[in-house]
């Protein structure tokens, strides 16, 4: 029986990588420049090999799709508080990749927006829920984000749940820990049938046997506070006199700055090389954060930001999870281009959506869509009657699911190289996506803000229409 | 692949229906008859309801189905209700007038996850609540409607035990435990988990003292608990008014002849309990159960409001009912020929059909040609409507007759021979 392993790209990958080389895997490509997700390993070349994102690959071993992986213990652990009946075991401590979970607010004594509501943000939506639970939190909820929760607080949300290297990590982020959730580092983690079923000993031997020795591990101070302890005050925290912008982040900062600069609006360390998410704009009245593009529409639903700068891909998935939510599309910008298409392995007989409605319906077992924009695969299904369809979400590197562990990818694509070098073909396009400026409805057109508003868009079409 | 359904949830067949009816229909009217009101509140509900403290145990919170609505972008989440009570202690605070009594029930479906593949994630239960009141008489009240049901249902032997929520409480703070290790030690007793109480501090002089008399306090020892009440209120005056309740409920009980058993650490599963607390087996089945929730409506801003209630398993009890129980049919089953293909006489079957239903029988009309096993007469018709033959099923003894008007006189009796 092949035995199925998955490792993770990202912050783990460079002592995964060095790991594996000094237990003699001599793996082909798995290195940070990577555009493949497929090496091999000249000890081991029966082992097939997949690089993820480490976020996917609990799910992928709890499913059974990968029989051993490794990824650090704070997905572990996001993935079993939600289900812990999971299939999904610890096998070994890698003892790198070290860092905590904190929960962590603006100041010891945060403040909630006044109705009683504590607002927690994170990446981690499993575990902070768990927390908010134990802590028998009143009212609490918990918006789910793909990055940058060190920026949320104190205005837009009372707490988050973030990972750092130590709690002095937070005080340069102005933020004081509340509680130490989890100490996490990197893990061997594999399917509790596989276990039993396959020979993954010798695996698990030749990492177990290679492990750096482990680093004194220099105690922290640990803060663990009881409810009681935990000081919730009531009282505004939002400036609502003021219009607040999001900028994005990652590699839409570039064609956003160009932009802005020929709708003549100045933005002070926008990209920061320090990593300054809070970048001054010489506009009066306005505030600008940056954050992930991906989180901007709910941010903007929410009230937490009255404008903001993302793609229309995610706006529409946005719109797909909450389709009465108040964001609207107010200008196309005509930058980031991309074309979200529907993608299936070159060897699959299948040219179109009817196609694949009819391979679905002949084939008998459910249709695996895996995708980042989990709401648009879902309303594609739906749409072109996939039948018995299941989406799996992904964060990224989706191109490696084809075609063990899917059969149907949603994917964006500028020039379409990477789908095909991955011998994939698209058979769909969904939409053509560009970068647009999102408002929300419910602003008073007539305020203060609503003029600083209604000057920002109208400078904006102005720059979008001489593109 | 044949479909199936989602996993730990139910179907109930026609033969579990009826019973589930029976069940449902008994109980319904002795609550009616009791004053009772029915009320039905919506499958899904804000999590905030059951995250307020003194709602539901941790434990309980961990497995609701908890998910984001369609309009839930400020990131909270509605759940499949988890509990009866709760919603209906919601529905109080906002529709009625606060501290007016009323006395509601209901028969609602409470979603759960369970690990075990074998145990439901949805269940049924029937529940009464008493809000308003806080006396003796109340708690009593709530008990003796459950006998009632229980009795109506047929149920032999059913145990009623008792606990007290206040009792419990103060029992943990005599212990020496700050306030977060004491509520996390309550909700383990709540969530029935006997080894709680087994790992603290056995030597103490206040476990010794206080707290073993009470865990004692198994079987029909409300006599001892009387005799201890006043070395137990010497060395702790706040348990006074506790034990004081729990003795005028028993006291109560017994006069009217109820038979129970004392149980101090029994687990109910709810932390918003804040007296009596009382549970109904079957054997080792817990069937129903329930108590005194006097901070619960208080806690949703509904005012200070004391309420109790109390629910019965419907699953469970469903299973002990003896079919004999179900109703019988007043009128007896018809079935009336016709082959498919045969659409001139349609109309005429729809007709005569129509009118047996009216006057109370079940008419069912055959397309296939089935079986009689069941029904009490067949009726056919020939091509041109001229004549109805009504055959008895039982006796085997047929009979022509010329109207829909005769073949109703055959079925009552009055034109056969």
């Amino acid at each position: 029986m092949v035995i199925k392993l998955a490792l993770p790209k990202g912050r783990l990958l460079r002592k995964t990588a060095s790991l594996l080389q000094k237990a003699g895997w001599k793996l082909d490509e798995y290195h940070s420049e990577m555009g493949f997700y497929r090496p091999r390993s000249g000890k081991y070349p029966d082992v097939l090999i997949r690089v993820f994102q480490e976020k996917d690959i609990p799910i992928q071993i709890a499913l059974g799709n990968y029989d051993i992986g490794i990824c650090g213990l704070d997905w572990i652990e996001e993935l079993r508080v939600k289900y812990p009946t999971s299939e999904l075991v610890k096998v070994l401590d890698l003892r790198y990749g070290r860092g905590s979970l904190y929960m962590a607010a603006a100041s010891p004594a945060f403040r909630t927006n006044g109705n009683g509501l504590v607002r927690i943000a994170s990446e981690y939506p499993n575990l902070a829920e768990s927390f908010a639970l134990k802590q028998r939190l009143d009212r609490f909820s918990v918006v789910s984000l793909w990055g940058a929760a060190e920026v949320y607080p104190p205005e837009n949300a009372d707490m988050v749940l973030l990972p750092a290297e130590n709690a002095d990590k937070l005080a340069e982020y102005s933020m004081v820990p509340i509680q130490r959730q989890l100490d996490y580092s990197a893990f061997l983690i594999a399917n509790q049938e596989s276990m039993e079923s396959k020979k993954l000993m010798q695996i698990i031997d030749s990492i177990s046997s290679n492990l750096p020795e482990a680093p004194v591990k220099t105690p922290s101070e640990d803060i663990v506070r009881e409810r009681s302890a935990l000081r919730i005050s009531s009282g505004k925290t939002t400036a609502k006199d003021k219009v607040h912008l999001a900028l994005p982040d990652g590699h839409q900062q570039k064609p956003t700055v160009e932009f802005l600069r020929k709708a003549g609006i100045r933005v002070k360390d926008y990209p920061s090389a320090t990593g300054n998410r809070r970048p001054e704009i010489a506009i009066d009245g306005v505030s600008v954060k940056v954050i992930r593009p991906q989180d901007m529409p709910l941010q903007v639903a929410n009230g937490n930001f009255d404008l903001a700068i993302t793609g229309q891909d995610w706006l529409n998935e946005h719109l797909g999870q909450f389709p009465s939510s108040p964001v609207r599309e107010i200008i196309s910008l005509g930058f980031s281009r991309v074309r979200l298409v529907a993608v299936v392995h070159r060897d699959l007989s299948v040219d179109d959506a009817g196609g694949l409605s009819r391979y679905v319906s002949k084939n008998g077992e459910p249709l695996r869509v895996a995708s980042e924009y989990v709401n648009l695969a879902d309303c594609y299904a739906r749409e072109n009657h996939l039948g018995h369809y299941l989406v799996i979400p992904t964060w990224g590197a989706t191109e490696a699911f084809l075609p063990d562990d899917a059969d149907l990818l949603i994917e964006n694509t500028q020039t379409g190289g990477t789908i095909a070098r991955h011998n994939l073909k698209i058979i769909d396009t969904l939409f053509v996506s560009t970068a647009c400026l999102i408002g929300n409805t419910a602003v008073e057109p007539d305020s203060r803000r609503g003029k600083i508003i209604k000057e920002i868009i109208n400078r904006m079409k102005k720059a979008a229409g001489d593109a | 692949m044949k479909v199936q359904r989602s996993k730990g949830m139910r179907d109930l067949l026609p033969a579990d229906m009826e019973l589930f009816r029976l069940v449902e229909n008994i109980s319904r009217e002795c609550c009616v008859k009791w004053g009772y009101k029915e009320v039905k509140t919506p499958i899904i509900e804000y999590l905030y309801l059951f995250t307020s403290a003194g709602t539901l145990t941790p434990g309980m919170l961990g497995k609701v189905y908890s998910f984001l609505d369609w309009d839930g972008w400020s990131g909270e989440r509605v759940v499949l209700r988890p509990d009866g009570t709760i919603p209906v202690a919601r529905l109080y605070t906002e529709n009625m007038e606060a501290g007016s009594p009323a006395r509601l029930f209901y028969s609602a479906n409470i979603f759960m996850f369970e690990e075990e593949g074998e145990k439901a994630r949805e269940r049924w239960q029937l529940g009464a609540e008493l809000i308003g009141a806080a006396s003796t008489t109340a708690d009593v009240e709530l008990v003796a409607l459950a006998m009632d049901i229980i009795g109506k249902l047929g149920l032999q032997n059913v145990e009623l035990r008792l606990s007290h929520a206040g009792l419990i409480k103060t029992i943990l703070e005599t212990l020496g435990l700050d306030a977060g290790e004491q509520s996390r030690l309550f909700d383990r007793i709540l969530e029935g988990d006997e080894e709680a109480l087994n790992e603290l501090d056995g030597d103490s002089k206040d476990y010794q003292e206080m707290l073993l008399p009470l865990l004692n306090l198994k079987g029909k020892s409300s006599k001892y608990l009387r005799q201890q009440r006043d070395d137990l209120v010497k060395n702790r005056t706040d348990m006074a008014p506790y034990i004081d309740d729990f003795l005028a409920t028993i006291d109560m009980l017994d006069t009217l002849g109820y038979k129970y058993n004392v149980d101090i650490a029994s687990g109910a599963g709810f932390e918003y309990y804040t007296g009596t607390i009382f549970q109904f087996y079957y054997g080792e089945e817990k069937i129903g159960g329930g108590g005194r929730y006097d901070a619960l409506i208080s806690a949703m801003g509904g005012g200070d409001v004391p309420a109790g209630g109390f629910a019965l398993y419907l699953y469970r009890v469903m299973k002990l009912v003896g079919s004999e129980l179900l109703p019988v049919p007043e009128k007896e089953s018809v079935l009336i020929r016709l082959q498919p293909d045969d659409t001139s006489i349609a109309t005429a079957v729809f007709q005569l059909a129509g009118s047996l239903r009216e006057a109370g029988y079940i008419a069912e009309i055959d397309l296939a040609d089935r079986a009689t096993g069941g029904f009490r007469w067949v009726i056919e018709l020939n091509k041109d409507i001229s004549e109805y033959k009504v055959r008895d099923v039982k006796s085997k003894k047929a009979v022509d007759v010329a109207t829909p008007a005769a073949v109703l006189k055959i079925l009552e009796g009055n034109g056969g021979d």
